[in-house]
């Protein structure tokens, strides 16, 4: 009696939204946890520690991920919003915009497009599938941006997802020791680059070296996401012929 | 109310974006669009409402775990990674450094160009700047998992 009870309970649970909502949450609440005791350690990013812990579960208890997006798609739409509550930070910079928008834009345009292509052609010399070298392009900028763009230009936006986090990880690790190899000393240029190339995990980096690389780094990475949006799909078409 | 007021401005401009972009049929992002909206308003307007101050700084605090449900989907792809997990490796090592180098050093040829390497510094003795330096950093540390 008590067994069948607890099957038709665990029956219940796998079907409800509940079930995939809570374990997510509690998920990234513990990765958070950890994230900041290891002092921002990039290696234990919470996408990278929780996603770990929510695929090991989902395998053990076989639960499809259909049944589990049934739960997480209620935090997954509110990638739309943030998304356009990404232009208040962005505003915020506007006097460093105003002042420095040429050489900026200029740098924009190009790393945006060189992110993008290196990528691309890079996956292809070495036989990637075209899907997975449109999910590789966006994987400069943020999440929740660089998933709508993979959509759009026939990429799977969770491969991007993934790949966006990893990108962001490298970039942390490598770009801080790269850019002090390159013995460049002006902390508005390293900012710059490092948030063109690894988004907001590359700038909670820069923000640990200094808060004007931290602040041009969010810069670059607010701006990356907009002109990556708007020149990839025609960079994609113009690279396919 | 606050943050209702201003996660409400939030949807509408996602809801305008989403529009635009199906009707012209433009390859953007809807959301990418509507925070484009939403910035040029924020120019014209001149100040941002405390109302979306709230909401974007609950909604961005926490960024990361927005796309969690999506970061586990590549348990749908095992078999991709295991079949190109050496273009895929080797691309994102690579194009990352590229990336980083070439970027600072257009950044850098573009600053002696119009010689504004030595215009930069100063702005951090300028008023308003500081203080949102100053804010960044606070919002950064104390949500350590910004953005991704």
């Amino acid at each position: 009696m008590a067994k069948e009870n607890l099957t038709d309970i665990w029956v219940y649970l796998s079907a409800s939204p509940l079930t995939g909502l809570t374990i997510t949450l509690m998920a990234y609440s513990f990765a958070h946890r950890i994230y900041l005791a290891s002092n921002s350690n990039p290696l234990l990013h919470p996408v990278l520690v929780s996603s770990t812990i929510l695929i090991s579960f989902l395998l053990a208890t076989n639960t499809s991920y259909q049944d589990y997006f049934k739960g997480s798609q209620y935090i997954h739409f509110i990638l739309g919003p943030a998304t356009v509550a990404l232009a208040i930070p962005m505003y915020q910079q506007i006097s460093k915009i105003k002042k420095l928008w040429l050489p900026i834009t200029v740098t924009m345009i190009s790393g945006v497009s060189i992110a993008a292509i290196s990528s691309i052609l890079i996956s292809r010399f070495l036989g990637a599938s075209i899907e997975t070298q449109m999910s590789l392009a966006p994987k400069s900028v943020t999440a929740p941006v660089a998933m709508g763009i993979s959509e759009k230009i026939g990429g799977l936006p969770s491969l991007t997802a993934a790949l966006v986090v990893i990108t962001g990880i490298l970039g942390a690790i490598m770009g801080t020791k790269i850019l002090h190899l390159l013995k460049l000393k002006d902390h508005s240029i390293k900012g710059i680059a490092m948030g063109i190339t690894a988004h907001g995990i590359g700038t909670a980096r820069a923000f640990q070296v200094s808060s004007e690389m931290g602040a041009f780094s969010g810069l670059a990475m607010a701006l990356a996401t907009f002109t990556t949006a708007f020149i990839l799909p025609y960079l994609v078409k113009w690279i396919a012929n | 109310m606050l943050f209702i007021n201003g996660l409400t401005i939030l949807l509408l401009y996602q809801l305008m974006g989403e529009v635009t972009v199906r009707w012209l049929d433009i390859p953007v992002p809807g959301p990418v669009l509507a925070m484009i909206m939403l910035f040029v308003s924020l120019v014209i307007k001149g100040s941002t409402p405390s109302s979306l101050q709230s909401s974007a700084n609950t909604i961005l605090s926490h960024l990361s775990l927005l796309f969690i449900p999506a970061g586990v989907g590549i348990m749908a792809h095992f078999d991709r990674l295991q079949n190109e997990w050496l273009p895929i490796s080797v691309a994102i090592i690579l194009s990352t450094v590229i990336t980083l180098i070439f970027s600072a050093a257009v950044m850098l040829t573009m600053n002696k160009l119009f010689n504004f390497s030595s215009d930069i510094p100063k702005k951090n003795s300028e008023g308003p700047p500081i203080k949102s330096l100053e804010q960044l950093q606070k919002e950064l540390i104390e949500n350590e998992s910004d953005h991704g």
